[in-house]
C-alpha cells in the first residue's frame, strides 16, 4: 500500500533546503537543479517509506545530487582545474535563507516573466512542466526562461538583503495573471505570500496577503459555471468564503495599525469594505472613495483614478462619476467600459449601449469581451422593445 | 507577459520591399531563408519567448453547416480572396515593444539576392485570461 505524498508540504520545504545548499557553497543554479531532483525523488520513494525528518532527507539527497553533478561537470572539463568538491563553510546567515531566495528570484535584473518563473520553481518547488502549463508555453521555452534567469542572478551575492517591493510585485503577478491548469496559481501565490509573511515582518507583505485572501474569498462567485463573469454587485455574497475574509481583515487591521500605509494595504482596505457589505447597496462607497484617494496619492496610477471614478459614481451619483472620468485619458484600458456603466446609471441608454460595444471591441480578455457584449445587447434589446 | 501572433500573409499585406516570388530565388537563397527562420525560432526558444510556429498551405476550403442530417456545404478555394494567411509565429514576451522588435527581425529574413525581404508582418495580441483583481 502506498500513500500520496503531501506535495504542498513537500514543496514548502523547498526554499530552506535550497538555502542550506547555497550556504554550504553550492552555486545557486546547480543547487536549484539538485533540489528539484530531490523533490522528484521524494515523490517517488516517500509513499513507500516516509522519512522521519523530511527536510534532513531532502538536504542529504539534494547535496548528493549536487556533488554528483559537480563531479560529472569536472570530468567534462578535464583540462581545467577540478572544482573543489568539499563544501566551503558558508557565511553565517545574517538574513533568513527563505527570504534571501525570494529576493534573489525577484531580483531587479530579471524581467517580470523570468522572475515569476524562477520564483515558482526555486521558492515554490513547482516543476518546469507545471509552470509551462500555467503560462501556456512549451516546456522547452519555460526551461530556457528559467535557466537564463538563473544565469542572470548567478553573480548576485546571497547574503545581501533585497527590496521587498520587487518581491511583492512578482507575487501579485502570480496571483493575478496566468491560466488555471494543473496548478492553482492563486492558491500558490497565497501560500508563497504567507511563507514570506512568516519570514519578514513588513506591513505591505501583510497588506498583499490580506488583498489576496479577500479576493480569493469571492472566487467561486466571480464566474458562472459556463465561465461568464459576474459583476461584484450581482455576486452571491452568501457563497463568499467567510473564513478567508475574516483572516484577510484581521491581517489587514494589524498591518494598518502600524501606520505605514502602502498600496497593497490600501487596495486590501477597499476589498475589505466590499467584503464587509451584506448587500451591494449597503457598500460604504464614501469610504471606498477615500481609500482610492489614498491609493492615487501612493501610486499615481491612472488605473486607480479610473476605478475611483466608478466609486465616485456610486457615492455621489453617476454625473459626479462622469465628471471624474472626464479628467482622464480616454485611451486608458477599460475607460469605455466605465463610461458605459456610468451613462447607463445616468439613464442615457443609447450612449451606454454604444460605449459597451466599443468597450467589448477593446477588451483585453475573452470573458470581459463577452460580458461587455452582453451588456450592449441587453440595452439594445430594451430600446427596441 | 503577453502572447502575440506574428502573422505572415500570402496576400492581403502591403507589398514587401524585396518583392520577388520565392520560385524565382536561387536554391541557395531559399536555403538561406529557411535557415534564418529556423535560427530565429531556435533563438526565441533560447530566450524563453517562443510558443509556436506553423505554416499553412495556400489553398483552403470554405465550409458551412447546411441543416440537420445534411452534409456540410463546401466551396472554394476562391482565387479572388483578398487576404490569405501563409503562417504564423506565436511569441510570449514582456511588452508590445518587444513584440514589434521581434516582428521587425523576422521581416528581415533574406530573400532574392540574399537581401532582406522587408515583408509586412501583422502583429496581433492574444486575448488573455481575466485578472482576479480588477477594482
Amino acid at each position: 500500500m502506498t500513500s500520496q505524498v503531501n506535495e504542498v508540504l513537500l514543496r514548502s520545504l523547498t526554499p530552506s533546503v535550497l538555502g542550506i545548499l547555497v550556504r554550504r557553497g553550492a552555486d545557486f543554479a546547480a543547487a536549484e537543479d539538485a533540489v528539484q531532483d530531490a523533490l522528484v525523488e521524494a515523490v517517488r520513494v516517500w509513499p513507500a517509506g516516509p522519512p522521519r525528518d523530511p527536510k534532513g532527507w531532502l538536504v542529504t539527497v539534494a547535496w548528493r545530487r549536487f556533488l554528483d553533478a559537480a563531479r560529472a561537470d569536472a570530468a567534462r572539463r578535464r583540462r581545467e582545474d577540478l572544482v573543489d568538491e568539499e563544501p566551503a563553510p558558508g557565511p553565517a546567515p545574517a538574513v533568513d535563507d527563505t527570504l534571501q531566495l525570494y529576493f534573489l528570484c525577484a531580483h531587479p535584473s530579471l524581467t517580470p516573466a523570468s522572475a515569476v518563473a524562477l520564483t515558482l520553481r526555486a521558492v515554490g518547488g513547482l516543476t518546469t512542466r507545471q509552470i509551462a502549463q500555467a503560462y501556456l508555453v512549451p516546456e522547452a521555452t519555460m526551461a530556457q526562461r528559467i535557466s537564463r534567469a538563473k544565469r542572470t542572478v548567478s553573480g548576485v551575492r546571497f547574503d545581501q538583503p533585497g527590496d521587498v517591493a520587487t518581491v511583492l510585485r512578482v507575487l501579485y503577478l502570480v496571483f493575478n495573471e496566468g491560466y488555471s491548469g494543473d496548478v492553482d496559481l492563486a492558491a500558490e501565490a497565497i501560500r508563497l505570500t504567507r511563507q514570506l509573511a512568516a519570514a519578514i515582518d513588513h506591513p505591505e507583505v501583510a497588506g498583499l496577503l490580506a488583498l489576496m485572501l479577500l479576493h480569493h474569498a469571492r472566487r467561486a462567485t466571480r464566474t458562472t459555471p459556463d465561465g461568464s463573469l459576474v459583476p461584484l454587485a450581482e455576486q452571491d455574497r452568501g457563497r463568499w468564503d467567510t473564513k478567508s475574509i475574516t483572516e484577510g481583515v484581521e491581517i489587514l487591521q494589524a498591518a494598518l495599525a502600524r501606520d505605514r500605509l502602502g498600496e497593497f494595504q490600501a487596495q486590501a482596505a477597499i476589498a475589505a469594505l466590499h467584503a464587509d457589505a451584506p448587500t451591494a447597496e449597503e457598500t460604504d462607497w464614501v469610504q471606498i472613495v477615500e481609500w482610492y484617494d489614498e491609493l492615487a496619492r501612493l501610486t499615481d496610477s491612472p488605473v486607480v483614478r479610473l476605478n475611483r471614478a466608478v466609486a465616485v459614481g456610486e457615492a455621489d451619483g453617476p454625473r459626479a462619476g462622469l465628471a471624474a472620468l472626464a479628467a482622464l485619458d480616454a485611451s486608458l484600458p477599460r475607460h469605455a467600459a466605465v463610461a458605459a456603466y456610468l451613462h447607463e446609471r445616468d439613464g442615457d441608454l443609447v450612449t451606454a449601449a454604444r460605449l459597451y460595444a466599443e468597450a467589448a471591441h477593446k477588451a483585453p480578455n475573452l470573458a470581459e469581451r463577452d460580458h461587455l457584449t452582453r451588456q450592449a445587447a441587453r440595452l439594445n434589446a430594451r430600446r427596441c422593445r | 507577459m503577453a502572447k502575440y501572433l506574428l502573422l505572415k500573409h500570402y496576400r492581403g499585406a502591403p507589398a514587401a520591399v524585396n518583392d520577388v516570388p520565392m520560385d524565382r530565388w536561387t536554391p541557395e537563397e531559399i536555403a538561406a531563408h529557411m535557415r534564418y527562420m529556423r535560427d530565429f525560432a531556435a533563438r526565441l526558444e533560447g530566450t524563453g519567448e517562443f510558443v509556436d510556429s506553423q505554416a499553412l498551405a495556400p489553398e483552403g476550403t470554405f465550409v458551412r453547416y447546411d441543416g440537420a442530417g445534411r452534409p456540410p456545404v463546401t466551396d472554394g478555394p476562391f482565387a479572388e480572396t483578398k487576404d490569405l494567411i501563409a503562417g504564423w509565429m506565436v511569441i510570449d514576451v514582456d511588452s508590445y515593444e518587444r513584440a514589434i522588435e521581434l516582428a521587425g527581425e523576422l521581416s528581415a529574413a533574406p530573400g532574392a539576392g540574399g537581401e532582406p525581404i522587408h515583408e509586412w508582418l501583422e502583429v496581433r495580441p492574444f486575448l488573455t485570461a481575466p485578472p482576479t483583481i480588477t477594482q
